[in-house]
């Protein structure tokens, strides 16, 4: 009891410091001035309650964790054996996706405009996932070929006026190019160089398109980024000329909740053509040579695979998917600016492969969900809601290090007949 | 030596800074012959196999490889020729399975067309299904046919050494390079190994070139011997020869 005491102490003390700095004091501009302005006595109080819970806790801290080693040996998380059988599992996955396309006739409209967003973060998790997960190239610059694909379909529809069906493919094709692009100096680094260069990559694109005011409108961003048409129809109150409107064509009422609606469906349509597609390179020899070379590239080479070649695919296939996300995320948001692909995004996308799992579809997608809804709900906790966050994180960290669902074995297997 | 040589070395030498490594070693390896290289510690062997298999670029020397030179070309492109090495420490893909260690090492002979795959067309799966069936058959030749599917890094020590091999017989090649390949394998898992070598040389008419400290191995098997002392040739010829050669002894034994 004696060996906890100071360390408990010291525990206690700490959570006093940084809570007292934190939440007890704060700067206040009072005209030209800041002064520091003392919370009231319950904000202290509350502070020592939580300096107490946590010199309460140090000291039986030891008991805790042995109850909870054997909780954990108890119940190890394992998916539902429903989900094991390849027949059942279809079902599920088919009974998932049917109540993801009713979802937007349910929900109100601000809900469907999240869950917009959350599918756009579900492509670039998956997408970053290929080349974190999969290939093991740490890049820090991901968000880089994310605002390519969006700056791509702003840039010819607002010089051009290509639709968004038109502009897809060149957005997904431009990304891909300057993925293979970038790769080519940088993927003779490796590990935490290639994280720094590839960190350099993303910044140097975003000062790019602030800096490049004449063709990109600078932080002034690009507005009405017109949405997507459904073949031709136009969600618009008023169609452009020669185009007929969605609602028109159907004989109702406008509602702009359609729009919100079409983008919902597109973006789901496309985060499984993304997950799919993903399925598939996992099992096919594109996909085995990454995983392969993640865990050593000098045995790949002595068996005949060109490394660079397979890092390349990996980069290049990886930044196509985000360039067809950013496409989406510019006909959803309708103005893009160099402020939307900060670094801070590059890390909530690299927080989701490492939440999933890296490597697990599955936990990949749960993660993106998680990490676009908590904000969203912590939101009423306004200010203490990044605390929250990194909160979450601490605890996933401890609990889960592997992530929500690591990657399961195998991809293939030899049935024996 | 009757045949043309498959491989063919010539006054291969390595710098690195000032230590000259390797020193104008030369050899010669026929079709399905069985060669060592052997050589006290820190004598260069690695090294020269190294060189060989494109893994360093020779400073000095040539390497022919069915008369055509490899010496200037990367490693991956010396194993699509059709020579194949092992590693000293082990070097499988320890969290893939088994059998995706083999899928892996085909790569090259796999349906690489990306539209192929994403669509499992018909000559896709065909090609994956051959690829399955030639692992299942390398598992069952080295007996790991049971661990199909464990992961790689799960095996036995010597299991992994076997199935690196494996890993090599399933690229095809005309020449395997075994570097060390009984080091920390027990009396009963060498004896193995002298069979699966054998083996492979008789029935599937394989070239063998290796490095072994292991001299009742290298005894058994080799049908040349190159010794190798200080980055210098120091003697070659068959087991017996080399057995009875006095520089040999003295540079295993030391100076009397």
């Amino acid at each position: 009891m004696k060996g906890k005491l100071l360390p408990a102490f010291f525990a206690a003390g700490l959570t006093l410091l940084l809570g007292a700095s934190v939440l007890g004091v704060q700067l206040q501009s009072q005209g030209i001035d800041t002064v520091v302005m003392v919370h009231g006595p319950l904000t202290w109080l509350g502070l020592f309650a939580a300096a107490v819970v946590v010199f309460a806790y140090q000291l039986i801290k030891g008991r805790v964790q042995r109850v909870r080693e054997k909780a954990r040996q108890g119940s190890r998380f394992r998916l539902p054996a429903f989900l094991e059988n390849p027949a059942q599992r279809r079902l599920m996955i088919a009974l998932a996706i049917g109540a993801l396309l009713l979802f937007p006739f349910l929900a109100e409209r601000s809900a469907i405009d999240i869950a917009t967003l959350t599918l756009i973060y579900v492509m670039l998790g998956l997408g970053l996932n290929v080349v974190v997960g999969l290939a093991g190239l740490l890049d820090l610059g991901y968000v880089g070929f994310y605002a390519v694909g969006a700056y791509t379909y702003a840039l010819l529809n607002s010089y051009f006026g290509f639709s968004f069906w038109e502009a897809l493919p060149i957005a997904g094709g431009m990304t891909a190019l300057f993925g293979y692009l970038l790769g080519f100096p940088v993927l003779r680094l490796r590990g935490d160089y290639l994280a720094i260069v590839t960190l350099g990559f993303g910044e140097i694109i975003r000062i790019l398109l602030n800096n490049l005011t004449e063709i990109t409108g600078g932080p002034n961003g690009i507005a009405r980024i017109p949405e997507p048409s459904l073949f031709n129809l136009q969600f618009a109150r008023r169609a452009d000329e020669g185009y007929t409107s969605f609602h028109e064509f159907f004989g109702i009422a406008y509602d702009p909740t359609h729009k919100v609606m079409y983008l919902y469906i597109l973006s789901l349509l496309f985060a499984l053509a993304v997950a799919y597609i993903i399925y598939r390179l996992m099992r096919m020899p594109i996909g085995r040579a990454w995983e392969a070379l993640r865990e050593d590239d000098i045995a790949c080479r002595s068996l005949g695979l060109n490394p660079t070649a397979v890092k390349l695919s990996a980069f290049t296939i990886g930044a196509s998917f985000a360039g067809i996300a950013g496409s989406i995320f510019a006909a959803r948001q309708g103005f893009i600016s160099p402020l939307s692909f900060t670094f801070i995004e590059s890390a909530i996308v690299l927080a989701i492969v490492v939440l999933g799992g890296m490597g697990s579809q599955l936990g990949v997608i749960l993660a993106a969900i998680a990490m676009t809804l908590l904000p969203e709900i912590a939101r009423e906790f306004n200010e203490y809601r990044m605390l929250l966050f990194g909160l979450i994180m601490v605890l996933m960290m401890v609990w889960r290090p592997q992530g929500l669902l690591p990657l399961k074995r195998p991809q293939m297997e030899l049935k024996r007949g | 030596m009757a045949d043309t040589p498959l491989l063919s070395v010539r006054d291969l030498s390595m710098r690195f800074g000032g230590l000259l490594a390797v020193d104008r070693v030369s050899m010669d390896v026929a079709p399905r012959e069985v060669v060592s290289i052997i050589g006290p510690n820190g004598a260069g062997k690695t090294t020269v196999f190294n060189c060989i298999s494109g893994f360093y670029r020779p400073t000095d020397g040539e390497v022919l490889f069915e008369n055509k030179p490899m010496h200037r070309l990367p490693g991956f492109k010396i194993a699509r020729a059709g020579m194949v090495r092992t590693f000293q420490n082990v070097r499988l893909f320890k969290e893939m399975t088994v059998v995706e260690n083999l899928l892996v090492a085909q790569h090259m002979q796999a349906e690489r067309n990306l539209l192929k795959g994403l669509l499992l067309t018909r000559g896709f799966r065909r090609r994956e299904a051959e690829l399955l069936d030639r692992a299942a058959h390398w598992l069952e030749r080295v007996g790991l046919i049971e661990f199909a599917n464990r992961e790689a890094g799960n095996l036995a020590y010597g299991q992994q050494r076997r199935l690196e091999i494996a890993r090599c017989m399933v690229t095809q090649p005309k020449l395997l390079m075994l570097d060390e390949p009984a080091a920390g394998l027990n009396p009963n898992e060498t004896h193995d190994l002298d069979r699966l070598i054998v083996q492979l040389k008789e029935e599937e008419g394989i070239t063998v070139l290796l490095i072994e400290h292991d001299m009742s191995l290298v005894m058994g098997i080799s049908d040349r011997i190159y010794v190798v002392n200080q980055g210098k040739p120091l003697a070659d010829g068959t087991p017996e020869e080399v057995r009875r050669n006095p520089e040999v002894i003295k540079a295993y034994l030391g100076e009397e």
